[in-house]
């Protein structure tokens, strides 16, 4: 039976036993034949006990969620949804007053928008834990996320820039993340016909300075031919020091790019030698062009503060000798990955029949002796047979994405024919490969894209989830595959839904991260400027139609619960201090008819709410957050008078009022 | 209506399985006692609490300590707690005359487990509801509220007055 049938489902409703039949037959309709055996020892290998912790912590995209799942693997468990670039009601991201700030723009405040990459930063190119950075395409922009509290620190808009698609590749120690520009446009931008693309529509990769939280910047930008720029990864080990894009429509077509950027046998690799832009913008080359940008970050306080950029150093080729090389690679290269020595650069071409494989070594040894094909704006173009180490032949149709398992293996997704295929690095033979459900995009092994794996699982980050699940409707969760690579053959082990489109993930062994939590701050290191650091502290002020109220939370009473002298036409501000100093222990803070999300207050933490009543009356508001046994007791109530009315301001919490 | 497992052999298989690592890793922490099953407590965790702090030597009250308790208490604990009055949680006016110092300091620093397996504070917890959280994890810090408490101990409080506590 197939899984799709009505069948399955008719006969889940008829009964137990008639179910249990339905499914079980089901499931064998589809997918590799598993044993029961098999499917024991598959349950056995994910299998996290209660109480037990997962071996992995995965960063899944959001894709168009615009957010960051966090996800124990092997189990496939989710452990957090992390807001990004989306407004968040759930926690307030982007609605309160301290959170607001992170997600302005140029453009103003974007809401939204679409994170494809997430990358742990890295220590002698190793995933070291400290931070996980993710591009916004849409709106292109870079965020950390700081992994001592799994939340958003700091995001940069990315100018001269459109589709931040390529990003944020980091280098080995973390000096730089690149973000390459997928459309290209007129730089700087501006009203001009789209017809005159050729010359005009320019390419940009900027790299940004990373390792310093708080203080990302772009420390240059090289503008490049108009070609969309789409994927990255850096040397290491031999390499380090070049950062390799991939590009496609080198065409320089405009319109129905599907046919119209797909007629040259072969597309490029741009591999930029970054330690010679640096050396370059030293000595001066290049210069300072206007932009407009801007750099979001929490301040002192904990709150977010939107800085406006207005200038960057931008380089071209013809401004610094030996920056750029051409690599040709077949035919519109998508993913581009270094194997784990350095000597290794993988492109996925996406119409290929073959993977290439390019040499480091060889490509050095091509510059050396300028063997070159031709030269396109002074970016000098190898040679494909000069700097070739091999090609992958019968690699599955419309491969993309390669990492790696540290013993000498590759794995490549090809999206065509929905598998993953394993190849050997040195003989490109391949030697296995597994079927995945469906259309496989990116793959993930936790520290694959390192020089140091930890080559035990893989998962596939599907595109297509179709019959995978209980059937939702005509959208369904994207699905993730976990398959176990420890042995010769692939293993499927585990499918697993996800949230949004996991269009990339990072994954890392889980003491890396687990060891540096924050369980909560500290009230004493509390400057918010309207903390209430003690109930008696709490209060409430009127500044012209402002109204500050100065709340306290804990278990299970709000100081003050009761606020009289509020009218309509106010901006009522409610600003909260959770005074536990425990770790989970969140309070929430919601009021009737605010038009905003609710606050989740952390231990230590001050938010606030703005409020603006329109209508005169008694509005509750309430915890959120299931705090206690008597949190259901936790609410207040604050008392709306007309525009003209005289009710003095007032305020209190277990009958004791006050006036100042 | 529950969604079966699709084989009936396959719990089967992972409960064994389940029996087996937990018997063979020996490194699961033991159970904690059920919530209204509190196990028996020695004389001394009965006196001075369970926690870090035993055999407390007290000098006449220091004023400069009692007054840096006294800001860790207004920003740690006056949300539930008053001096003279039952609040959310007991007085503490006089809590000197009934509990041991140690009993004080371990509540302050441990109030997790006293809230779990002392009967003292489980008969507060009947009688009030709310669990004491743990505010104060620095020693220094718990004794300096507890020389704040020793310097506003009141004789004015009789016992049997309603604060609370007993």
């Amino acid at each position: 039976m197939r899984r799709r049938s009505n069948g399955a489902l008719y006969s889940l409703a008829a009964g137990l036993a008639a179910a249990t039949v339905g499914i079980f037959a089901c499931q064998s309709g589809r997918g590799p034949a598993v044993g029961a055996g098999d499917m024991a020892s598959a349950a056995q290998a994910v299998y996290v006990a209660p109480g037990e912790y997962d071996e992995f912590y995965a960063f899944m995209s959001g894709g168009f969620s615009g957010q960051l799942t966090v996800m124990g693997l092997p189990s496939g468990r989710l452990l957090k949804q992390v807001p990004v670039f989306s407004q968040y009601p759930e926690n307030g991201w982007g609605y309160s007053e301290e959170t607001k700030a992170m997600l302005e723009t140029s453009y103003g405040f974007v809401p939204w928008d679409d994170a494809h990459h997430p990358e742990l930063s890295m220590t002698d190119g190793v995933p070291d834990g400290r931070w996980i950075f993710i591009n916004g395409n849409n709106t292109p922009r870079v965020a950390r996320v700081d992994l001592s509290t799994f939340e958003t620190v700091e995001i940069l808009e990315i100018p001269h820039s459109a589709g931040n698609h390529g990003s944020p590749f980091i280098t080995p120690n973390s000096d730089y993340l690149v973000a390459s520009t997928r459309f290209s446009v007129p730089v700087p931008n501006r009203d001009m016909s789209i017809e005159e693309y050729k010359g005009n529509f320019k390419g940009t990769l900027s790299f940004v300075r990373a390792n310093d939280p708080g203080n990302m910047s772009i420390a240059f930008q090289i503008l490049m031919p108009g070609y969309d720029y789409d994927l990255a990864h850096a040397g290491k080990g031999p390499s380090d020091g070049w950062m390799f894009f991939t590009s496609y429509n080198t065409e320089e077509e405009h319109t129905l790019l599907e046919v119209t950027a797909s007629r040259r046998d072969k597309d490029f690799v741009a591999a930029v030698n970054y330690r010679r832009a640096e050396e370059c913008v030293a000595a001066g080359a290049g210069r300072d062009m206007p932009a407009d940008y801007r750099h979001n970050y929490f301040n002192e306080h904990h709150i977010a503060v939107s800085d406006r950029e207005t200038s960057v150093r931008v380089i071209e080729p013809s401004d610094c000798s030996d920056l750029v090389y051409f690599l040709p690679t077949p035919k519109s290269p998508h993913g581009v990955d270094v194997d784990p020595t350095g000597e290794y650069i993988v492109a996925g071409g996406k119409l290929a029949t073959v993977i290439p494989v390019h040499s480091f070594s060889r490509m050095i040894d091509a510059i050396a002796a300028e063997d070159f094909e031709e030269v396109i704006d002074e970016i000098p173009v190898l040679r494909y047979e000069s700097i070739l180490a091999g090609e992958v032949e019968n690699a599955g149709l419309g491969p993309l994405h390669t990492e790696f398992d540290g013993r000498g293996f590759a794995y490549t997704t090809a999206f065509i024919t929905s598998e993953i295929v394993k190849w050997e690095i040195g003989s490109w033979q391949v030697v296995d490969r597994i079927p995945v459900y469906y259309s496989v995009g990116h793959l993930m092994i936790p520290g694959g894209d390192s020089a140091e794996p930890w080559g035990r699982y893989l998962i596939a980050l599907n595109k297509i989830t179709k019959d995978r699940y209980l059937p939702t409707g005509p959208e369904l969760a994207h699905s993730a595959q976990l398959i176990d690579i420890s042995g010769e053959r692939m293993r499927l082990l585990l499918d697993f839904p996800t949230q949004g489109e996991p269009h990339y993930a990072q994954g890392i062994a889980a003491e890396l991260v687990m060891d540096n939590q924050v369980q909560f701050y500290s009230l004493d290191d509390n400057t918010h400027p309207h903390a209430t650091k003690s109930p008696a502290e709490a209060r409430v002020v009127r500044e012209g139609n402002v109204v500050h109220v100065y709340m306290t939370s804990i278990r299970s009473h709000f100081t003050p619960d009761n606020v009289e002298g509020i009218r309509v036409g106010d901006e009522v501000h409610f600003h909260v201090t959770n005074l536990e100093q425990d770790w989970d222990v969140p309070h929430g803070f919601a009021a009737m008819g605010a038009n905003t999300s609710e606050l989740l207050i952390m231990p230590g933490e001050t938010r606030t709410l703005v409020w603006n009543p329109t209508r005169p009356g008694i509005y509750p508001f309430y915890c959120t957050d299931f705090c206690s046994a008597l949190h259901q007791e936790m609410q207040g109530y604050a008392r709306v008078s007309p525009r003209d009315a005289d009710v003095p301001l007032r305020w209190g919490t277990g009958g004791e009022w006050q006036t100042r | 209506m529950t969604i079966p497992l699709p084989s009936r052999a396959v719990p089967t298989v992972l409960l064994v399985l389940v029996i087996a690592c937990a018997g063979g890793e020996g490194e699961a922490p033991p159970p904690e006692a059920p919530p209204d099953a509190p196990d028996r407590l020695t004389a001394v965790e009965i006196e001075q609490g369970l926690g870090p702090i035993r055999d407390l030597q007290l000098a006449d009250v220091d004023a400069e300590l009692a007054a840096l308790g006294e800001t860790a208490f207004t920003t740690k604990c006056s949300a539930c707690h008053r001096i003279d009055s039952r609040f959310v949680a007991p007085a503490l006016g006089d809590v000197l005359a009934r509990r041991r110092p140690e009993f004080v300091m371990n509540m302050i620093l441990n109030a997790d487990e006293m809230v779990r397996r002392h009967p003292a504070v489980r008969e507060l917890l009947a009688e009030f509801y709310t669990p004491m959280p743990t505010q104060v994890r620095d020693p220094e810090e718990a004794r300096a509220i507890l020389e704040f408490l020793r310097s506003v101990q009141t004789a004015s409080l009789s016992p049997g007055e309603p604060t609370g506590d007993r």
